[in-house]
């Protein structure tokens, strides 16, 4: 069976046994499941599916999955999906990253490369085309993203695109990322930690083939100039990336987290992208392959008397590790996300993390005692101990470590409180802490169910809405993870669905796209959510909701009052799952896992029913 | 779409200092002089290199001669790339043009040697970057 855009081949690596091995896709399972995300939980659900609970996703048992789609390469931007069993949310998360590796990784004659086991020792994969060799990585052990970058270059002679992990990574830190290019991330799931659990450093591809054959080649060139321009005309994005956000999100729509979310408005003019275009930047536009949007700028800092480098700081880093720590002062900022870059960590799930404690010590239910030191709203050189202490587990930092949710749960204990208690100041949605966008002042486009109802949690790049078969329901999140497009370069989803079949051949329609491809891979996510496990087991009844600062009413800005209410939240929620052919508790019905050709989920999901009480 | 076959590479040492490296089209061609089977010429119109593939031993003489090492090789091909300017009209300057960049356009060739100064390998570009920048 002829195949288009990709090969419908991955790459195996077994570090356990320290073997490689090349592993089929069939092109049904691509017209099925796409690739990047979709194909991730394919494999995971196949494969650890019916042990799914047990799998300690630290564990070897647990997989790591670097994904592309039949879009990589073709459409403009260029983006790899990054997952396994998350050891933030115990589901499946899509975590996507820019990363030249995507393009390599098919030049290189694979759509994907899956990594099974754990090493004993440290060991980096380095791939060259059919070569591919598990390579001893002691001396690059340890090493921070810079020193690492420019060891790799001084080992291979020459640039090669990677994947790696910082120090936060190796120490299992469950809000490390996998990082790329010094400031890339793929943060939301935790994989920085599962690459470490494998003792994993660095996933270094060399592809020099061409990438694989489209269907309809004209068709392709046409429509790739058609997004090309409409990409290049988002000038926006061209001239300030997301940093405008820092004012737009935190001024305008008063959707930005401010000290843990207390507040989500700020009139600070310093604290915009205006100001710091002026001072910070040494580069602008700055832009990964292939790319016409070019949303990333080079910024540089000197904070006492060393220099630090950082994209941005992009909206998310300014409003995670600046606003949401009280931290207004851009050249302290930059330091703190150029540190969280270097170790290796998810700047959001971190200074969710961070800005948790802060509240906490403010609150008293933490102490010195516990930290070590004062924790102290806009304080950098507290923030930037607690960070580190974080990334090498150090002290109290060894329970931050474990997220801001599974910390909370550990401090209640220590308190000897019940964890309701501690959990009221986590800002986060089944182990992931939400992204930097609000739902209170209703101004900003998450719906207030985008993080409640989920299959991603809090990530702010996978929310869900309603109506469900439009592009405000998480299938369209799910459809772009999986094709693999950037979601600041998809355009009109009609124009990407052309894209995709003139690409692959396939005719996918809008109705196959929301009621069959999307709605399988979503549904799927969902059942290895609630499966979920070892540690951590969600109750649709208590856990699909917000946390609970958003039923807070704001307290400043021009939304100040505005809120949203638990009864709205759950009527949209349970409207949400109606529409998805889910059931009351969010769990796709017997009906419509056979109408998605899900016939081994039926039992799965009988269980899981019975162990939930609800059958 | 084939990135390595591109006969421009790109190369970052440090963050937000992307070096392009090609062809500069040396005033006295040392790869021309260096190729012992005659597989390189120079195109009269635009003063671009042209490889014919036929000839070619992928001996790599071109790649020593050369003070940039700009030549490149690359699986499936079967010789030495070098950018032939696109007969005039290079697709990559179409490209960043049509995106917006507008960081290459296309000029007329000098007629001074001065040219020759930006044949250079990329670490050595990278270096002068940082420490003009990043030191």
């Amino acid at each position: 069976m002829q195949i288009y855009g990709s090969w419908g081949k991955l790459l195996s690596v077994d570090l356990s046994a320290g073997k490689t091995s090349e592993e089929r896709i069939h092109p049904i399972t691509y017209r099925m499941f796409v690739g990047g995300r979709g194909l991730a939980t394919y494999i995971l659900w196949r494969e650890l599916g019916k042990k799914w609970g047990s799998v300690d996703p630290l564990g070897p048992e647990n997989m790591l999955t670097i994904l592309t789609g039949p879009l990589t390469g073709y459409y403009p931007g260029i983006k790899l999906v990054v997952s396994g069993k998350s050891p933030q949310s115990g589901g499946v998360v899509g975590s996507a990253i820019s990363s030249h590796v995507a393009y390599s990784i098919k030049t290189a004659g694979y759509d994907g490369i899956i990594v099974r086991g754990a090493s004993r020792d440290p060991v980096y994969i380095y791939v060259r085309d059919d070569l591919v060799e598990i390579r001893d990585a002691s001396k690059l052990w340890g090493l921070k993203g810079l020193e690492l970058t420019k060891s790799l270059r001084s080992e291979l002679g020459r640039d090669a695109p990677s994947l790696y992990i910082g120090p936060a990574g190796e120490n299992l830190v469950r809000t490390a990322a996998v990082m790329a290019r010094w400031f890339h991330a793929a943060g939301y799931g935790g994989y920085g930690a599962v690459m470490g659990s494998k003792k994993l450093k660095a996933i270094v591809v060399e592809g020099s083939g061409p990438l694989p054959p489209v269907a309809r080649r004209d068709e392709f060139l046409k429509l790739r100039y058609e997004v090309i321009d409409k990409v290049a005309a988002r000038s926006t994005f061209r001239v300030w990336g997301t940093t405008s956000g820092l004012w737009r999100v935190g001024h305008d729509t008063s959707s930005e987290p401010i000290r843990n979310w207390v507040e989500e408005w700020h009139n600070r003019e310093e604290f915009s992208h205006v100001a710091i275009e002026k001072k910070y930047w040494i580069k602008n536009p700055w832009a990964d392959w292939g790319c016409p949007l070019a949303c990333m700028k080079v910024s540089k800092a000197v904070v006492d008397g060393v220099t630090y480098y950082t994209d941005g700081p992009d909206y998310e880093m300014g409003a995670y590790l600046g606003s949401n720590l009280g931290l207004f002062e851009v050249d302290k900022v930059i330091a703190l996300s150029a540190l969280a870059d270097d170790l290796g960590l998810c700047g959001i799930q971190t200074g969710n993390t961070m800005g948790f404690a802060v509240e906490l010590y403010e609150r008293g239910l933490i102490t010195r005692e516990d930290v070590g030191y004062e924790l102290k709203w806009g304080d950098f050189y507290c923030l930037k101990r607690l960070m580190e202490d974080i990334a090498y587990r150090r002290g109290f930092g060894g329970v931050l470590a474990e997220g801001t949710y599974r910390a909370a749960v550990e401090v209640a204990k220590r308190r000897n409180l019940p964890s309701e208690e501690v959990l009221k100041y986590a800002v986060q949605v089944k182990g992931i802490g939400v992204g930097a966008h609000g739902i209170r002042s209703r101004k900003d486009y998450p719906q207030p169910i985008a993080y409640a109802a989920s299959v991603q949690g809090g990530d702010h790049t996978s929310v869900a809405g309603l109506p469900a078969d439009s592009e405000e329901s998480e299938i369209s999140s799910a459809f772009l993870d999986s094709a693999v497009v950037c979601s600041f370069t998809s355009v009109e989803e009609e124009t990407v669905l052309k894209f995709l079949n003139a690409v692959t051949g396939w005719g996918v329609t809008k109705e196959e796209l929301y009621r069959t491809i999307g709605l399988r891979i979503l549904s799927l996510q969902r059942i290895l959510l609630l499966l979920g496990g070892p540690d951590v087991r969600w109750d649709p009844r208590v856990h699909d909701d917000n946390p609970l600062r958003f039923y807070e009413p704001l307290p400043s800005g021009p939304y100040t009052n505005s809120v949203v209410s638990r009864d709205e939240v759950l009527n949209s929620i349970a409207e949400y799952y109606k529409q998805l052919g889910w059931d009351s508790y969010g769990i796709p019905t017997e009906e419509t896992l056979r109408k998605l050709g899900l016939y081994d989920a039926v039992d799965v999901v009988k269980t899981l029913r019975r162990e939930l009480g609800v059958s | 779409m084939w990135p390595s076959a591109s006969r421009i590479t790109i190369y970052e040492y440090y963050p937000g200092a992307p070096i392009p490296h090609y062809c500069i089209q040396c005033p006295d061609y040392p790869c021309v002089s260096a190729c012992p089977t005659k597989a390189l010429s120079v195109d009269q119109l635009t003063g671009a290199v042209l490889v014919d593939p036929s000839l070619c031993t992928l001996c790599l003489k071109c790649v020593e001669a050369c003070p940039g090492k700009v030549p490149k090789t690359t699986r499936g091909k079967s010789h030495v790339l070098i950018c032939d300017l696109c007969f005039g009209d290079p697709a990559c300057v179409r490209e960043c043009s049509r995106v917006g960049y507008n960081a290459l356009k296309t000029v007329k060739k000098p007629s001074n040697t001065g040219i020759k100064h930006y044949a250079k390998p990329p670490e050595l570009v990278a270096e002068e970057f940082g420490r003009k920048i990043y030191m």
